[in-house]
């Protein structure tokens, strides 16, 4: 399959979706903003798509919890298509809102291949507050959306999205593979002074994937950091190349989650 | 029966952490020993246990929250303290969680269904007093109610009990006649202050129409043989309000015939426009809810700024927030709808530290919030609203001064981008046609925000009506926007659109008639939150996100269906006609029939009279402090130039994937002055948004503040890569006591300036906004009756295009042995500073103003900015910081701060006409640009700059040493680290 279409959830506070596609596009899939309720009342179909991409926002305004209320509209009205969409062999990636719903609905971690039990959650970042700023990421596990991946450094914006689980859950997540990206100290926090870890997540996890690794949820903003001048320190970094006789470039790091999931299909 | 889930936390909760943290620098230090939080859910219908239990779970998120149903947590404490909403109050989490329940029966219920509040257990040595006290800090009793129970009343209660705020009013709906044409003038003059009696006496709130304007209505319903229903008087106050009309700015002013509007701002636009000729870049201005420039072929700009300084002082949340959520609207509302890319802020508030309290009522009655509190809220209701809308807070700017106490000025503002044809038509030009319908579509109308347009115009006082104070609900917004302009626009579903700002329908539906030629509504057919609205008060309220549609009839189902799916409310209340009548009808009876002529022209003209004088000011009299660096670090802490990563840092100013040039720039994280946004992913081309404030020179010249205000927000564009050839303007006056000539006297001047520095940079104002009250009349500590005016303060925003945003520059430092340059001339230009006001707080505990204002001089800094303008676009430049407040000194700090990387300076290398180093350090004169170039460039660079004022005055250094080198050595020795510490010591617990 050369472009695997990928559908990008709209709707209710999701507003990350337009930026959202734009990635996807850009990484070479073909991306469509599909209303919820669209699903619902059957104008489209979830069976026609091959990524399934929960984007940020701000869904029912995070009333109730983030990302529970929207969660709460899928199982009631779309649980079973899916449940048959992740049971297969897709894709899904949710971002900040996005992965807040994949937990609220036990997309995420699901262990042992059991979709739709809430095993962990993001709670108030330690700062109580909302917070935009730019982290280093240090990836592992067994995802496909993390696959050769290393290093990259994203933004993230967002009030609850301190990872928590128990202790054993954490066990496990680790010892599975689980664990997809960890916050670490690294360009970004070094240059800005900045914290490590921007919310007092457990074990510093910024993102999880399900047992398969093909779905993967992520507190940080990956469609934020596919343009060098997305950067947030971009001027410098072209001055300094400029000066070295190097090439500037112009993409950002965050393309290649974008583009390893176009990859898998390929 | 009436049910209660309480929702607790099985895990440490943050946000009682800092509920305590909040509390006890509000206050309550010492006292509290612990906080714990409750989420209360109150359902006003009786459900079975099993669909209890699924609501509760629905609610509960079991992997660290537990909950309980009709029974109550009842940990260790002394004092427990629920906040719930007063009734009528838009209560978004209740919302959301009635749809959940909807979604989960999969049926609707009747009536609001589900409430929330919020149950504090505290313990600690408290009093029911502190317990109070502490609700009181939390809560904001306009719209909120507070409950406090001991532990003993709790347990003996058995917890806090179920309080239902339910809206209950029997009234039956009416329209009443309102007797003017027997009644004297006082009367008349009673009836357009404090508003149409009541039955009962009582009056309904400010109508703020004078004897003039009710003589005007008068003779005019005279002639119809009739008194007026209350309705249309209502109408006619919200349609010539200050607020809408503008009339100080249209009426007769002196010898202006035309009014200062038109005189000065619209002339300088028109005659700007017209030398630009074919370069004009202007597409609508002036005309519709924001300004319309060129982006590029296919698209187009929308720009729109607003204030929001009344609701805003009674609840610094409800009002800030709705404030923004409603300058959203306006480039919504703009042309056939635009999309909303970035919001900007300017704040103008009291210092938070700042403990005096005020009151509007006499006998300490009435407080108004502190201002930390309110300062705090403000912050707060921007970011929310802007963050759950999906648009990025690029920017803004705070300034401070004990003035802003009374009134803080909350200035709020919306960039959109749409494509300048959409379906088949011109995207800028709209047009209801008679037959069409009369949609509105978005939110509900309730008894909230009526009187915000009439309430406005004045300035506050105890009598100052609480129902102009409500609360945003961002998300119902989000779904209708993007109902609209992703989908119903393209799709040619509508002729027209406006958003319900202030007057709701009464200005929307009138204003949209007068594109058809007149309008009728049946007030029946309008959605209500809650029975029981007379109805004026449907005809008036603001109630939040709404918008009204001119949608034809054979396009009506097509557009009622998209907006069905899309969960958004849409009804038909009318229809446009060509009646020339604006008729409202109730069940067949008619409680409004005027002219549309006379409702909109009918407002008779006042013409004012002027004073001014330019006052004197004692000149300050000081010797050089002998340690400059000392004063360096000082400046950097004063909160009018001190850092505020607190605000950027939690608003959402990446969303949307367009952030190129972000508020906090450099390794320093300093606040930068001008943002660059793509409003297009897949465009290189960059907006660049900016602007300028400086209050603090009108208490010498309104004249130098507004030129200075338009200089800066011209030259931080500049700095950051705009392009001066494609730069528009937007006014914003916040002024005071405009019924006094003296303040009117300081407006005329304060316009002219604006004519005479746009027409000469070619940059025209493309839509403005005046809020012309900003005055406290109250109470101050001892009791005695203070007023309170906001210093006169015109904000200029500008917005311009950067062609290529991969050569947008930012303001740090970059590479050890960059060469340093200043641009411009510095004069002896003092008056206003911000150095003059540290200098007096520090020698005499007030502030000193002195007398030398800065002055624009735009034949020099057009060429100026024309220049650097041209060795941006070239790479020749490696950082550039606008010199605005603070002067050199700050400008040169900020840059080695962002940069992290020292500096040395050569005073005798600085242009400068003062006597003074610690003037010319300091001085605020305008024009000036601080940038840093690659060694191997410069050459390329000063021959860019050939005929303008510039001077290579030092270099970035690879240490971490800040210096300053006088005629005999160093007079600033400072390290960029502490400088740093300094510049963010201010803010940095907030």
């Amino acid at each position: 399959m050369a472009e695997p279409r990928a559908l990008i959830l709209a709707g209710y506070g999701i507003n990350c979706d337009k930026e959202t596609k734009f990635a996807f596009e850009r990484a070479g899939a073909r991306a469509e903003l599909v209303h919820i309720n669209d699903l619902i009342d059957g104008h489209r179909r979830l069976e026609d798509y091959q990524i399934l991409a929960f984007p940020g926002g701000f869904s029912y305004g995070d009333d109730t919890g983030a990302g529970n209320a929207l969660a709460s509209r899928i199982r009631n009205h779309l649980w079973d298509d899916v449940r048959k969409f992740v049971e297969r062999d897709h894709l899904a990636i949710g971002i900040c809102n996005g992965f807040q719903v994949m937990a609220n609905l036990g997309l995420l971690p699901a262990l042992d291949g059991n979709y739709g039990n809430r095993e962990v959650a993001l709670v108030h970042n330690d700062n109580a507050r909302y917070t935009d700023r730019w982290v280093d990421l240090r990836f592992e596990g067994n995802s496909v959306w993390a696959n050769g991946l290393k290093f990259m450094s994203l933004p993230i914006a967002h009030g609850e999205g301190k990872f928590y689980a128990s202790e054993k859950m954490l066990k496990r997540i680790s010892g599975a593979e689980q664990v997809a990206a960890r916050y670490d100290y690294d360009y970004v926090c070094m240059h800005g002074e900045l914290e490590a870890n921007p919310n007092g997540s457990l074990e510093d996890i910024a993102a999880i994937s399900d047992e398969s690794g093909r779905l993967i949820g992520m507190m940080p903003h990956p469609e934020r950091a596919i343009d060098f001048t997305q950067l947030p320190y971009w001027t410098l970094k072209k001055e300094r190349l400029l000066r070295e006789g190097r090439e500037v470039p112009d993409e950002a790091p965050g393309i290649h989650i974008f583009k390893n999931g176009v990859e898998y299909f390929k | 029966m009436d049910h209660r889930i309480e929702i607790a936390q099985t895990i440490s909760d943050m946000r009682a952490r800092v509920r305590k943290r909040d509390l006890e620098s509000a206050g309550f230090s010492g006292m509290i020993d612990d906080v714990r939080l409750v989420d209360v859910y109150t359902l006003d219908q009786d459900f079975s246990d099993d669909i209890l239990e699924r609501i509760s779970s629905m609610l509960t998120n079991p992997v660290f929250q537990e909950s309980k149903i009709d029974d109550s947590f009842k940990p260790e404490f002394d004092y427990a303290v629920e906040v719930g909403f007063l009734p009528g109050v838009t209560d978004n989490v209740g919302n959301t969680a009635r749809e959940g329940v909807f979604d989960l029966l999969k049926r609707g219920l009747d009536g609001q269904t589900v409430y929330s509040s919020q149950l504090m257990f505290l313990s600690g040595d408290l009093s029911r007093e502190d317990a109070q006290g502490i609700g009181e800090s939390v809560a904001n009793p306009l719209i909120q109610r507070i409950h406090v129970k001991s532990y003993d009343e709790f347990s003996s209660d058995n917890g806090m009990g179920v309080v239902v705020p339910k809206v209950n009013i029997s009234e039956k709906p009416s329209a009443d006649l309102v007797d003017i044409l027997s009644v004297s003038d006082d009367e008349l003059i009673v009836i357009g202050k404090r508003g149409i009696a009541n039955s009962d006496g009582t009056r309904r709130g400010p109508l703020a129409l004078d004897l003039t304007y009710m003589h005007a209505i008068r003779d005019y319903f005279k002639q119809q043989g009739r008194n007026p229903m209350d309705v249309e008087l209502e109408s006619l106050a919200q349609t010539w309000s200050e607020h809408c009309k503008h009339t100080i700015f249209a009426d007769p002013i002196d010898d202006i015939a035309d009014g200062l509007y038109k005189h000065f701002i619209q002339r300088a636009t028109n005659e700007i426009r017209h030398a630009k000729g074919e370069k004009d870049f202007c597409i609508s201005v002036f005309t519709d809810n924001g300004g319309v420039i060129i982006f590029d072929d296919d698209n187009a700009l929308v720009d729109k700024g607003e204030t929001h300084n009344s609701p805003s002082r009674l609840d610094g949340y409800g009002g800030a927030g709705t404030g923004i959520g409603g300058v959203i609207r306006d480039p919504l509302g703009t042309g056939l709808a635009s999309k909303v890319f970035a919001l900007n802020y300017n704040f103008c508030f009291a210092d938070p530290r700042e403990k005096r309290p005020l009151f509007r009522g006499r006998d300490f009655t009435q407080p108004l919030e502190g201002a930390l509190k309110n300062t705090s809220d403000i912050i707060a209701g921007v970011r929310d609203y802007g963050n759950q809308s999906g648009i990025p807070t690029t920017n803004g700017t705070v300034s401070y001064d004990s003035r802003f106490n009374g009134k803080p000025l909350v200035f709020v503002r919306a960039a959109g981008v749409m494509p300048r044809e959409s379906a088949g038509r011109l995207s800028h030009e709209k047009q209801a046609q008679p037959g069409d319908y009369i949609v509105m579509v978005g939110g509900k109308v309730g008894k909230d925000g009526i009187h915000g347009a009439t309430f406005s115009s004045e300035a506050i006082d105890a009598g100052s009506p609480a129902t102009a104070v409500q609360i945003g609900d961002p998300i119902t917004q989000k779904k209708m926007n993007d109902a609209i302009v992703d989908e119903a626009r393209d799709l040619g579903l509508y002729n027209s659109i406006t958003d319900n700002g202030a007057g709701g329908l009464s200005c929307s539906v009138a204003e949209m008639g007068r594109e058809s030629g007149g309008c009728y509504v049946d007030l029946g057919k309008v959605p209500l939150k809650y029975p029981g609205l007379n109805h004026w008060e449907t005809w008036i309220s603001e109630s939040q996100e709404r918008m009204t549609l001119a949608v034809p009839k054979d396009k009506w189902n097509d557009f009622s269906d998209l907006m069905e799916r899309r969960d958004v409310e849409a009804s038909v209340i009318g229809e446009f006609t060509d009646s020339g009548k604006c008729v409202v009808e109730y069940e067949g009876d008619r409680v409004m029939d005027m002219d549309m002529k006379f409702l909109h022209n009918g407002l008779p003209p006042r013409p004012m009279k002027t004073t001014f004088t330019r006052p004197t000011h004692e000149e300050p009299d000081f010797p050089t402090p002998k340690d400059l660096t000392d004063s360096i670090h000082s400046m950097l802490e004063r909160p009018n130039i001190a850092s505020f990563e607190f605000i950027s840092q939690q608003y959402d100013h990446e969303v949307q994937g367009g952030s190129v040039i972000k508020p906090l720039q450099g390794r320093g994280r300093v606040n930068g002055d001008a943002t660059v946004t793509k409003p297009i992913l897949s465009s290189n081309k960059g907006v660049v948004m900016s602007q300028g404030i400086n209050p603090s020179y009108s208490d010498i010249d309104t004249y130098n503040m507004a030129a200075a205000a338009i200089d800066t927000a011209i030259r931080n564009a500049v700095a950051t890569g705009a392009n001066l050839e494609h730069l528009a303007l937007m006014d914003n006056f916040c002024w005071c006591s405009s019924n006094e000539p003296e303040r009117l006297g300081q407006l005329k001047r304060a316009v002219q300036a604006c004519y005479d520095t746009t027409v000469d940079y070619g940059t025209p104002f493309i839509s403005g906004k005046d809020s012309m009250f900003n005055d406290f009349n109250g109470f101050d500590e001892d009791g005695n009756a203070i007023k309170i005016s906001v210093p006169p303060t015109l904000l200029v925003s500008s917005i311009g295009v950067i062609d290529d945003v991969s050569k947008a520059i930012s303001l740090d430092s970059k590479i050890p042995g960059d060469l340093v340059y200043v641009l411009g001339a510095t004069h002896n230009e003092l008056g206003g500073s911000e150095y003059f006001a540290m200098m007096g707080d520090k020698l005499r505990g007030e502030k000193f103003i002195g007398n030398g204002v800065p002055s624009v001089d735009t034949n020099v800094n057009r060429r100026l900015y024309g220049n650097l303008s041209q060795a941006i676009d070239q790479g020749l430049v490696a950082s550039a910081q606008s010199v605005h407040r603070g002067g050199l000194a700050v400008a040169l700090a900020k840059t080695a701060i962002g940069g992290r990387l020292g500096m040395e300076v050569d005073m005798g290398e600085i242009p400068s006409h003062t006597t003074r180093d610690d003037y010319t350090l300091f001085s605020e004169s305008q024009g000036r640009v601080v940038v840093t170039v690659d060694p191997n460039k410069s050459d390329e660079f000063e021959e860019k700059m050939d005929d303008s004022m510039h001077s290579r005055i030092g270099r970035v250094r690879g240490d971490d040493k800040f210096i300053v080198y006088g005629k005999n050595g160093p007079i600033v020795n400072a390290s960029v680290d502490e400088m740093l510490r300094s510049y963010k010591s201010t803010f940095k617990d907030y």
